[in-house]
């Protein structure tokens, strides 16, 4: 499926390159090249660029582009979405994805591509897994490799892929339990000229942060889930009973993962007293001697409300079952703006 | 820029401010010398002793592969590490060897024994990295090897080896073409596995070998449809990908009598009373026609696979949202589709590149199935800060969906575009107007009039693209806009962008006779400027000319004559050519000139109005979601989308035979109603198939543990909270069946009733579940007795490649095949003893021996009520071979709940357990009702020792220390063997190895058939046949070690008797025997 892997930086630099069949000669780029060259701006090169024997499928983030080559049919959808599972996985690993942390980590990175395809499909793609087989860098294994010379390559046989909860890797320890919580929501809205709302409608997530010893089984109920309609699950979570009981019970993914995300149309801003109408005024100068703006320019809004979640939505209860110690439980509500932006 | 300095610099790992040294740009790796230098002394590094400095080499020369420069001059000091102990360095070999073998083949050759022998790997871990990376070498000479080794790991008992073996298939499939056929027989064989982790893994190498075998799915697609939930993400999209085409070969199309309503529909709409009256015609011959076509009924297989997948509309992963959406809308009725558009609409907040994929498929949806997406209008506004290619899909969409009533809502935030600072996005907003005016009349004098007012743009590239649109608007009621011409007429002073001065000169010479004064005096600027003009404005020149030559000859006779000279005269041949046959056919020749009568009737025929057509218009014709519908074009190696049948396949084709099926039957026939009958696990299936994370499979599992046991009530009816939905699945599995399993589902019931009865009768010893209800089985119906055959083969088929793996792949060190003395080493499976009864010599006992029917030590108090808090454990050696791991013993767990409030959540918690000792925990109970019980199975891996495991069981609230320890009888598993194999072995077992001790039997106990009992009842041993009365013999191998344990009871006259045990094990083998004289003796 997936032939090769090139990573490209915004000065349309070649600066890593993966082959998971045989070697595809990076001239290929020029083709993305030529593309970038058309588009005015990153974001406009097209995601999809067919050329005479190949079609190039890219991702661009962190100011990387990662320019995926296939030959045959494919899902476009499934390159796409796994190259930004590789990012993701980088991010993880290193922290940030970063053309210098790439290049400074190229081993494992290289390790790591090589393990998330087997003839250009994917094999492991969890990072929990994938940890298991490459430890990722931290400052004091790198200190200790540079004693004794060893590398990040996991010296057992990782048993993630064969367990029965493969997102989640084995024999997990940790001194302090603890379990974290982000309920984030974000207000995406159009506003026009007169102030009216276009739309406005409600992005969340749960963003979760589990550090527990061994397998815990974790049960997290909502107070009010209803509010939950079109939402998209972690695969841990079990389908069935969320739609029977309106209960998230799973077994969490070792670290940082989004456990759902919703989404909401509607967005009930409950009752406002027309005496005193809130408003919000700001002013826009711009810079001296710059000339005014041909169109009117479009306001986007950035603004952050902690421990609010708009919606309404609210965390019941976070029960623990499989394991006997307690954990520390935490729950965090904030509310941004999402694209937030107001047409003048 | 020497070699050393970069090299020390780059030990730390983290080679930061080194990097550049050599790494930044391969094109200036000018240094030749030094690069020739570093490569030496890799070379030396790799070939030293130390592990460390190997390393810091691979890690070099990986370092090098990454960033696309030549390491190839190094491989034969790579190659030689291959066997290497370490395995962070033989891991960057593989990496190595893998990126260049295919251009070292003869040195790659050398590294193959190493992974010939990771093959036979104990590990399956190691057995699948040495496939893969076998596999991966892409050298043509090891096609043979790598077939066998695929054969091989098809069959391995290990399911991730076998999705390795998946993995490998198109590996070597694009290797040699040749070996499909073979190949072709592997995929068949892998696509009746059973476990989740092979399905997606095996349909992706059935999508690129044989993806025309629709045949061999099936069989198997049921299974594939129920499996579906529980694949990874990347499976999914394969799966649910390959199943749309199938289902479009097998199954009517759901929406042949709808798609007549729909026409009717849509003319009543639009249409006059006219329409109206012929679709009410259309109707009734639709109903004339409808008699001869059978009423549409829903193939149950075709709407399990719609069930199936809706719920991955809630996957996190875009891929599988869009592989489920492009199912729907290919397979569903149109009113099921709908359910797709929201979950479509949330990929939007998605990544930017996924959000172009799913607006394009969006795009081509919305012109077939407007009204699906409607109540979503507002989520496909454009935000400034969209990237102007996901702006211009979005405007596509918008303008799909504008109808007669959401049009001004839809023309107003236009507007609002049309203000943006982005020209190409304006433009396009422009077209959108256009298209929106042409398909919604009633609004098409608004928006001309809005395109009019652009005309005063100050932005010449909104000017040019209204001047565009407007002119195709025009043509429709041209009569009624001469003021618009005229105003365009004067932008010719200004306007510079070719396009629409090009289509203004059309305009104006098109409908020259509405604006007759004008027409002229914009020829005589034209004529003008005509040199400094771009092509295609030269060539409306000439055709402004040549018309108003017809009709205006007067006027503009020498100009037209003008423009035709210049034209002669002009760089481009076009022109000429143009200018040329313009003259020949206006200018009314000496020659009398046929063409130049008609020359008004071509030139000002009446032209018919544009169609403003969107460009996804039809594209659905390319299975959507595909690389080729994003393309609009045929991308290689693309599957078409078959047309629906016109009569439907064969359905029968789908069922699986009849052991398949009475498998589950008896106390199981509820579960199958759940779902899927055949998705759980078999002997065979891994540790993942209880992957299964949801609950609901959970229950079932766990229910279904609990019917083998026989415990046939605690499949209890107040069972689940979704029992709706239960029963509506309940529905469609049940109509699946094909009628003659309705017949024998009468017949179960019988059979379901008894196993209640017996296992509520708790006095009596309760009897080994499986073999208590195959007994019913045989006595009810023989029907059953295959399926329980086919349901205890495996372990014994899992054994087979052990010992074939000697003589097929050994190529390196061949040694003969050693002949086994005890044939099949493994379990033999209790009802295979049943039908081997009627070859061996000895009498009716040995089938109760081998059977085991009494598990040795009866049920054990695991957990009191008491100390419960109501909830009871008891547990039994089932001494049935474990699912999933062949070492461990199978224990069933008995829980009754004597409380009042019902028990959740039971499972095991953090087992503690010594050295070696591992547990296969039982699925979580969901929940357990007051006076209700239920059974699960755990395997243990005791490690041939009779120490305790220890664990906790847990409910929701409460946890117990519980502690399992076996008696020395249940580590083992009962041999099959002849007289003289057990002779030849009990040879080999002497000395240390032996150990007699005399014993008298009581008077109770001189019996054959007690002596066997007592036997077997105290060790999970299985009889041997033997010639002389007196003398009992039973061997058994010990579970995880596969030890032989040989018994061997001479019963002498008057009640003297010796007991002899021959093992390995030798504190096995006293404890044993210790235990067989109590047992004997009491």
């Amino acid at each position: 499926m997936i032939h090769s892997l090139f990573l490209i930086n915004s000065s349309g630099d070649i600066f890593l390159e993966k082959h998971w069949k045989s070697v595809v000669s990076r001239s290929v780029c020029d083709y993305f090249f030529e593309a970038q060259e058309r588009a005015t701006e990153a974001e406009n090169v097209p995601p999809v660029i067919p050329t005479p024997h190949h079609y190039l499928l890219s991702v661009y983030r962190h100011k990387i582009f990662f320019v995926a080559v296939i030959q045959t049919e494919v899902p476009p959808l499934f390159v796409i979405e796994f190259l930004h599972r590789v990012v993701d996985t980088f991010q993880d690993y290193f922290g940030v994805c970063s053309e210098p942390v790439i290049k400074d980590n190229v081993v494992v990175v290289y390790e790591v591509l090589e393990e998330m395809l087997d003839n250009g499909f994917p094999l492991a793609t969890e990072s929990n897994i994938l940890k298991e087989l490459i430890k990722p860098p931290t400052i004091l294994r790198t200190v200790v490799n540079t004693i004794t010379g060893s590398t990040n390559v996991g010296d057992q046989l990782p048993t993630g892929q064969l367990s029965v909860v493969p997102w989640r890797r084995t024999g997990v320890k940790y001194t302090n339990n603890e379990a974290y919580f982000d309920v984030i929501e974000e207000i995406d809205a159009i506003i026009d000229k007169s102030g009216s709302t276009i739309t406005a409608e409600i992005q969340g997530v749960i963003d979760a942060c589990v550090k527990l010893t061994g397998m815990p089984d974790l049960t997290l109920s909502f107070m009010n889930p209803r509010l939950l309609d079109d939402v998209s699950f972690h695969p841990c979570v079990r389908f069935k009973r969320w739609e029977s009981e309106r209960i998230l019970s799973f077994i969490p993914p070792d670290g940082n993962f989004r456990l759902l995300s919703y989404h909401m149309l509607s967005w009930d801003v409950g009752k406002i007293n027309p005496q005193k109408l809130p408003s919000l005024k700001g002013t826009m100068s711009l810079q001296a001697g710059a000339s005014k703006p041909d169109e009117n320019p479009t306001i986007n809004l950035q603004f952050k409300i902690q421990q609010l979640a708009i919606s309404g939505l609210k965390v019941n209860r976070l029960d623990m079952y499989g394991e006997k110690y307690k954990p520390f439980k935490g729950i965090k509500y904030m509310t941004k703006a999402g694209k937030f932006q107001v047409r003048t | 820029m020497s070699a050393a300095p970069a090299y020390s610099e780059d030990k730390g790992g983290s080679a930061g401010p080194g990097e550049p040294e050599y790494g930044h740009d391969p094109a200036s790796g000018g240094i030749f010398s030094s690069d020739y230098k570093r490569h030496d002394d890799l070379k030396e590094m790799l070939d030293t002793n130390k592990d460390s400095l190997k390393l810091e080499a691979m890690k070099r020369i990986v370092a090098m592969i990454a960033r696309g420069k030549n390491a190839s001059d190094l491989f034969p000091a790579v190659v030689k590490n291959v066997a290497c102990k370490n395995i962070e360095v033989k891991k960057l070999v593989y990496v190595y060897l893998v990126r260049y073998a295919e251009e070292q083949q003869d040195l790659a050759l050398l590294s193959i024994s190493t992974f010939q022998r990771g093959l036979k790997d104990p590990n399956q871990l190691i057995r699948a990295s040495a496939l893969r990376v076998l596999s991966s070498i892409r050298v043509p000479i090891i096609v043979p090897i790598m077939m066998l080794a695929i054969k091989e790991a098809a069959s391995d008992m290990s399911p991730y080896v076998r999705k390795t073996a998946a993995h490998a298939i198109p590996k070597l499939y694009s290797l040699d073409s040749d070996q499909k056929d073979q190949l072709i027989e592997v995929i068949e064989k892998l696509l009746a596995d059973k476990t989740t982790l092979v399905a997606g893994s095996v349909v992706m190498a059935f999508e690129e070998v044989c993806p025309e075998r629709i045949d061999l799915i099936h069989k198997n697609y049921r299974k594939l449809c129920n499996l579906l939930i529980d694949v990874e993400e990347w499976g999914q999209v394969v799966i649910i990908s390959m199943l749309t085409r199938y289902a479009r070969t097998q199954f009517l199309s759901p929406t042949q009598n709808e798609s007549l309503l729909e026409e009717n529909a849509e003319k009543a709409f639009y249409g006059s009373e006219e329409d109206e009256a012929k679709g009410a015609g259309s109707e009734e011959t639709a109903a004339a026609a409808a008699p001869s076509r059978k009423p549409y009924v829903m193939d149950p297989d075709h709407r399990l696979l719609l069930r199936n997948t809706k719920p991955l509309l809630q996957s996190r992963s875009a891929a599988v949202v869009m592989a489920v959406a492009q199912l729907y809308f290919h397979l569903a009725p149109k009113a099921e589709v709908g359910v797709i558009a929201k979950a479509l609409v949330r990929l939007l907040r998605s990544h930017s590149e996924v959000q172009y994929v799913v607006l394009q498929n969006v795009a081509t949806m919305s012109i077939k199935r407007r009204g699906m997406f409607e109540p979503y209008l507002k989520s496909f506004y454009i935000r400034s800060t969209d990237p102007t290619q996901i702006k211009i899909l979005k405007l596509e969409v918008l303008t799909n969906l504008a109808n007669e009533t959401n049009i001004p809502t839809v023309l107003r935030e236009f507007q609002t575009y049309i203000r943006s600072m982005d020209k190409d996005f304006v433009a396009a907003t422009i077209q959108a107007i256009g298209r929106c005016a042409t398909n919604i009349g009633r609004v098409r004098d608004t928006c001309l009039n809005g395109l009019v007012q652009l005309l005063s743009n100050r932005d010449e590239l909104v000017v040019a693209e209204s001047v565009v649109v407007i002119k195709k608007l025009l043509q429709m009621q041209p009569a009624q806009h001469g003021e618009i011409i005229k105003h365009l007429a004067k932008l010719t002073d200004n306007i510079q962008v070719p396009m629409a001065r090009a289509s203004i000169l059309w305009l104006i010479g098109e409908y020259c006779e509405h604006v007759p004064r004008i027409a002229p005096d914009v020829l005589r600027k034209m004529a003008k400027s005509f040199t400094a003009e771009e092509d295609i404005v030269k060539l409306q020149v000439i055709n402004l000319a040549a018309k108003l030559y017809l009709t205006n000859s007067k006027q503009t006779k020498l100009l037209t004559q003008y423009v035709l000279s210049l034209a002669k005269y002009d760089q481009n041949y076009d022109i000429r050519d143009r200018a040329r046959f313009t003259r020949q056919l206006i200018v009314p020749s000496e020659q009398g000139g046929a063409l130049s009568r008609h020359a008004k009737k071509l030139f000002l025929a009446p032209k018919p109005a544009p169609v403003l057509e969107s460009s996804f218009k039809d594209r659905d014709h390319f299975q959507l979601g595909s690389l080729s519908h994003l393309l609009n074009a045929k991308a290689t190696g693309y599957q078409e989308l078959p047309d629906w049948p016109e009569e439907a396949p064969d359905p029968s084709v789908r069922n699986v035979e009849v052991p398949e099926w009475t498998k589950c039957s008896n106390r199981e026939k509820r579960k199958e109603k759940e779902k899927p009958f055949y998705s759980d696990s078999e002997g065979e299936s891994g540790p993942t198939e209880s992957a299964d994370s949801d609950p609901e499979s959970e229950s079932e599992s766990d229910s279904k543990s609990s019917s083998e046991s026989g415990s046939g009530e605690s499949s209890s009816e107040s069972d689940n909270e979704d029992q709706d939905e239960d029963e509506e699945k309940g529905r469609g599995s049940e109509s699946e069946q094909s009628e003659e399993d309705g017949k024998r589902k009468t017949k179960k019931k019988v059979p379901e009733r008894k196993g209640e009865a017996s296992s509520s009768d708790e006095g009596s010893d309760s009897s080994s579940s499986s073999s208590e209800s195959e007994m019913t089985s045989e006595s009810e119906e023989e029907q059953l007795e295959p399926a329980s055959w086919s349901r205890k083969t495996p372990p014994s088929s899992k054994s087979a490649p052990a010992t074939k793996e000697i003589s097929l792949l050994d190529l390196e060190d061949f040694t003969p095949p050693s002949v086994q003395p005890v044939s099949p080493p493994a379990i033999v499976s209790t009802s295979l003893a049943a039908d081997l009864e009627g070859l061996t010599l000895t009498d009716s006992t040995l089938v109760p021996s081998l059977l085991s029917p009494v598990s040795g030590v009866g049920r054990q108090e695991l957990l009191h009520r008491v100390a419960g808090e109501g909830l009871a454990v008891d547990y039994t050696f089932s001494r049935q071979p474990f699912s999933g791991d062949p070492h461990m013993v199978s224990v069933h767990i008995h829980f009754s709940n004597s409380s009042d409030t019902p028990i959740k959540g039971l499972h095991v918690g953090t087992p503690k357990l010594p050295a070696g000792i591992s547990i296969q925990e039982f699925p979580e109970i969901e929940s357990l009702a007051p006076g209700e019980s239920a059974t699960a199975v755990m395997g243990i891996n005791f490690c041939d020792s009779t120490q305790a495991a220890n664990f906790q069981l847990c409910t929701q609230t409460r946890q117990f220390y519980v502690s399992i320890q076996p008696p020395v009888g249940e580590l083992m598993a009962p041999v099959f063997m002849s007289e003289n194999e057990f002779k030849k072995e009990q040879g080999k077992l002497m000395g240390m190895n032996e150990i007699t001790e005399k014993l008298m039997l009581p008077d109770t106990c001189r019996s054959d058939h007690i002596v066997v009992q007592k036997v077997t009842a105290t060790a999970n041993l299985g009889r041997v046949p033997c010639g002389t009365s007196d003398e009992y013999r039973f061997a058994g191998r010990t579970l995880t070690g596969g030890s032989l344990v040989l018994l061997t009871l001479d019963a002498r006259p008057a009640g003297a008797a010796q007991l002899t045990v021959n093992s390995e094990k030798m504190v096995i083998g006293t404890m044993l025997v210790k235990d067989v004289i109590q047992a004997l003796t009491q």
